[in-house]
């Protein structure tokens, strides 16, 4: 194939990934747009492995074939609940691979380029092998603290803003030197940078807390598209500039959007530590007064049977609890009575954008009754009762009302304008935030304490019997 | 717990150790069907711990018969003085009076350091209260319950009120000889009736509900402007005065109005009384007689047919026409006065009633830490007796009285905004300042190769920024799984390097870079198909 040709070919595959993603827009394209993206991956790798500067065919397809093996295993194999540790364990491999195509780049022996064309290959290089470093360790340590290997707590060093100051300050001494190495003998300062970025990826997530996961894996997914940008970079290929451009600003833009959902800096949560210091440390003495009143289940069904609008809240405990699949049967049979059964998802509920929607799709949920909590935030004056299952932090109104709440400004679902607020939970702790919740006090508020899977499951049985009994009777 | 095994545990189950009795009497009042206990709150009382003692027929005019209460685990005595006696805890609707068949008052039964909960109006009945101190006994009345937020459960005024508004509309509909809702019939076309409610409480605002559910136009009235978005969010409209003046009293009542207000809202109902279909009163002002709000010359300028619903008609009634505990036709108008709303339906009410008390009680510490505390704000205002010592009226606490007491909470104080610091002109463009210095920069060194490689780069950054916008919040994890596959693209740069000497550093690290790198891609490819096939409408 020519090199006009595979040029074409290239052209051909941007496109098509812009409109992989562009597709994502709403349900109905979204099948299509991953077809899409597919076709486009596959003209651009047949593309490349026809040109002229591959020619070693079996040592490709002795990679490609079990790399492909492993990764549809991978796929078909994994748990919905288990996708955000999925998609950090595939973000550490693109930063693994950044790293080495950018050594092997390096070791590769006539570059032909010379004069300032060297330099800014070398710079793409370091760039490349740096961002990949830190992406591939950060990853891995994500994927270990959602897999629960490593605790959820934020690594709390001492002077750990310096620690990570220092490493970059060392990184940029042995960038030049790197710079001014004469053949391959760089190759030495650029394995101490790759280890040290290899350190501050560790370093860097492993301060950041377990409700943060939603930023991290942003970031990372942000860091991944990068990494391949700058691999574009050194290449001088585009389609892997456009690529990595791509996927580098989706992930900026779910950073942002995450941030935004928790009304925090991108900032203050990539330097990490957030939720164990305490923030102001008054908060205690005038916490909300009042009792909390329990219910039952019996009750709780009654009060499902009787509402006409309920909607559903459910939090990042309802995907620890395993509850989702019980959910949707309880929602199957209140549609099934004429209930108008809705859900209101938080940007950051559970551990990964969109996790929550992710996790009742699979559970049968119809997508159109899941709502966003922009869509969703006005009806609940006029829903009748409102079933908060696992959450805490996003269902306080705290945020609202109380400027000097650690989490005052963060949007939340205003569930306490409903009727009747039923909150599942195991005790009255507070949320990740450490943060009292006055919903809990209200008076249209009662608690079902214990295992929410328990709970769904006792709720489920009853609505179900119930249900065999009219059908009986009918 | 089902029905059967309360019936095996019945009077003496282990719970009811403790040994405290409650006693329902039979209410005896004339024409009054409600009861203090059904057998659903007799088994909300054990579950707390106590003995439940029913009067034979207490509930039968309630459609609860003295079986029922059997299987409740109650047991039932068939003599009133009996259970008089027994019973520590007497609970009662109607204040106690002269009892029919035994020939005495029932203060008189009423044993020393006993406790009586009922209705009492100890404003009203000061004779009474003065009886029933003699007995040295506990009196509570439900009437006294104090309406802060947290007394709400136990607040029987408001849950009656509420009964009443909704009979109300029932009584009217009853006697008013058209539909409520409009329709278009093949036979020709009805308009809705029309109908008005005069103050918007508990029972206004359940007579505007019960209303609008038949399918009226509604439209409601009321003194106090903070109300007027609680009747809209019923579905009424709700009527104004060009006037200011706030009627909000204490307590969650009304106050008296200025002349010139009366004088404007008179001008208003006899103008609204030539239009609307039905006139449903429901001002009452504590302590004094109800305020006269519709006259006889209005009622005479009703459609025929119409009906008039004075829900004061006990306190002297809203319209002048009105005869207590009477149903009557004035100039073609039906003017209904009944008082016994609540008890015409006693199932429900009973029901509502005695969830009051259940929850009155379990305030007061169930049958386990049963005690009259004067701590508690709730029963020190309900407490009129104690021990025989009048305790009426409570010590004043001030209370605001919030239109609903979570009304506060519902408006979000927004905190502080962040304040937006007047940044400086050179503020503002310093980042594109910075960014076109950058530029030049760049422009000024960097080999024309680069700068084709830079152009691709920015614009895709801007491509990617649009397109990914667009992108529901609901497949943001689909997105995190396609840009991953999409991302394993770099493993062209892998393809590129593997075609040297096989065994060389640079075809190694190649190779294992295409190896992960399609891991990627096919496992992201896959996962999202995956994912996206669970979407489902």
């Amino acid at each position: 194939m020519t090199n006009s040709l595979v040029t074409v070919a290239y052209i051909a595959a941007s496109a098509l990934f812009i409109l992989s993603l562009a597709g994502l827009s709403n349900q109905e394209t979204a099948r299509k747009g991953n077809i899409y993206g597919i076709l486009g991956m596959v003209i651009a790798l047949g593309a490349t492995a026809l040109s002229a500067e591959v020619t070693s065919y079996s040592t490709l397809a002795a990679v490609v074939i079990p790399g492909g093996i492993i990764g549809a295993i991978v796929a078909s194999r994994v748990a919905m609940t288990s996708m955000p540790e999925l998609v950090a364990i595939l973000h550490s491999f693109v930063g693994l691979a950044a790293v080495l195509v950018g050594i092997a780049n390096y070791l590769q022996p006539e570059s032909g380029l010379s004069g300032g064309e060297e330099v800014i290959h070398h710079i793409e290089i370091y760039l490349g092998v740096f961002i990949g470093a830190v992406t591939f360790t950060g990853s891995i340590i994500a994927f270990a603290k959602l897999r629960a290997i490593m605790g959820s707590k934020p690594l709390m060093l001492p002077a750990r803003h310096f620690l990570n100051i220092g490493m970059l300050v060392g990184s940029v001494i042995l960038g030049a030197q790197f710079m001014g190495a004469e053949g391959t003998t760089g190759l030495q300062p650029l394995l101490i940078m790759t280890a040290i970025a290899s350190l501050l990826g560790i370093h860097l997530v492993a301060a950041i807390g377990g409700a943060d996961m939603p930023v991290v894996i942003s970031m990372l997914n942000s860091y991944s598209g990068w990494a391949a940008a700058a691999a574009g970079f050194m290449l001088g290929n585009d389609l892997l500039i456009i690529t990595g451009a791509l996927v580098g600003s989706s992930g900026a833009i779910l950073s942002y959007i995450m941030c935004k959902a928790m009304n925090r800096g991108f900032f203050s949560v990539i330097l990490g530590g957030f939720g164990a210091a305490p923030k102001g440390g008054s908060k205690s003495a005038d916490g909300p007064v009042g009792e909390a009143t329990s219910t039952t289940v019996e009750n709780t069904v009654e009060m499902l049977k009787n509402a006409k609008n309920v909607i559903i809240a459910p939090g990042y405990g309802m995907a620890v609890a395993q509850a989702q699949h019980p959910v949707a049967q309880i929602t199957k049979i209140l549609r099934e009575r004429g209930t108008n059964v809705r859900f209101g998802i938080h940007p950051v509920a559970g551990r990964l954008p969109g996790h929550m929607n992710v996790l009742l799709a699979e559970a049968n949920v119809p997508y159109d009754i899941v709502l966003e909590m922009d869509e969703i935030n006005d009806d609940f004056g006029e829903t009748d009762l409102v079933l908060v299952i696992g959450a805490n932090d996003t269902v306080n109104p705290s945020a609202l009302s109380d400027p000097e709440s650690p989490i005052a400004g963060m949007p939340v679902l205003e569930v306490w304008n409903a009727e009747n607020v039923v909150v599942m939970k195991r005790g009255m702790s507070s949320g990740y935030a450490g943060v009292d919740n006055p919903l809990f006090y209200n008076d249209n508020t009662e608690m079902l304490f214990g295992d929410a899977r328990q709970n769904v499951d006792a709720i489920l049985g009853q609505l179900a019997a119930e249900k065999s009994k009219t059908a009986v009777a009918a | 717990m089902t029905v059967a095994d309360k019936t095996l545990a019945n009077a003496d189950s282990p719970k009811s150790q403790t040994g405290l009795k409650i006693g329902i009497p039979k209410e005896v009042f004339p024409g009054e069907r409600r009861v203090a206990a059904t057998p659903d709150t007799a088994k909300t009382l054990q579950k707390m711990g106590f003995e439940v003692l029913v009067e034979s027929k207490a509930g039968a005019e309630a459609t609860f018969s003295d079986q029922v209460y059997e299987q409740a685990g109650c047991q039932v005595v068939s003599d009133a003085a009996q259970l008089w006696e027994a019973a520590d805890i007497i609970l009662k609707v109607r204040a106690p009076q002269m009892h029919p068949t035994l020939n005495c008052h029932e203060s008189e039964l009423l044993h020393e350091a006993k406790t009586l909960i009922s209705f009492i109006w100890p404003a009203q009945n000061e004779d009474l209260l003065k009886q029933l101190a003699e007995r040295k006994a506990n009196v509570l009345a439900m009437d006294a319950i104090p309406r802060i937020s947290r007394a709400q459960k136990m607040d029987a005024l408001s849950s009656m009120a509420n009964i009443a508004g909704y009979r109300a509309v029932v009584e009217s509909a009853n006697n008013f000889g058209r539909f409520f809702t409009g329709q278009i019939t093949a036979a020709g076309k009805v308009p809705p009736a029309k109908v008005l409610v005069i103050g918007a409480g508990v029972a206004g605002l359940a007579a505007i509900g019960a209303a609008r559910g038949l399918g009226a136009v509604v439209r409601a009235f009321d003194t106090r402007p903070v109300v007027k978005e609680q009747v809209q969010s019923m579905g009424a409209e709700f009527l104004e005065l060009e006037f200011e003046e706030d009627g909000t009293g204490a307590g969650g009542y009304a106050k008296t109005m200025s002349p010139e207000f009366i004088a404007a809202e008179m001008a208003l109902f006899a103008e609204q009384a030539q239009e609307v279909d039905i006139i449903i009163t429901t001002a009452l002002i504590p302590g004094k007689k109800a305020p006269l709000l519709i006259t006889k010359d209005m009622v005479e300028s009703m459609k025929e047919g119409s009906v008039v619903v004075d829900m004061a008609a006990e306190q002297g009634g809203n319209c002048e026409v009105t005869r207590p505990n009477e149903v009557y036709q004035h100039h073609g108008v039906t003017i209904v006065g009944l008082t016994d709303l609540p008890s015409r339906m006693a199932n429900q009410s009973s029901q509502l009633y005695g969830n009051n008390l259940c929850h009155l009680l379990k305030d007061m510490g169930g049958a386990e830490d049963y005690k009259i505390d004067f701590e508690d704000e709730v029963v020190r205002g309900a407490t009129v007796l104690q021990e025989g010592k009048i305790t009426w009226p409570p010590p004043q606490v001030s209370q605001p009285s919030p239109p609903k007491p979570t009304a506060e909470a519902k408006k979000p104080v927004m905190p502080a905004e962040p304040e937006v610091k007047e940044k400086s002109v050179i503020g503002q463009w310093l980042p594109l300042i910075a960014v076109g210095a950058a530029l030049f920069g760049i422009g000024l060194t960097a080999p024309p190769s680069f700068l084709t490689h830079f152009t691709v780069f920015v614009l895709a950054c801007f491509v990617g920024w649009q397109v990914i916008w667009n992108v529901a919040p609901a497949l943001h994890t689909p997105l995190m799984s396609v840009t991953n596959a999409i991302s394993g693209i770099i493993i062209l740069g892998g393809m590129l390097q593997i075609s040297g000497p096989l065994g060389s550093p640079t075809t190694i690290l190649g190779a294992i870079a295409i190896l992960v790198g399609t891991i990627n891609i096919a496992g992201g490819f896959l996962v999202t198909q995956r994912m996206l096939q669970m979407f489902r409408k």
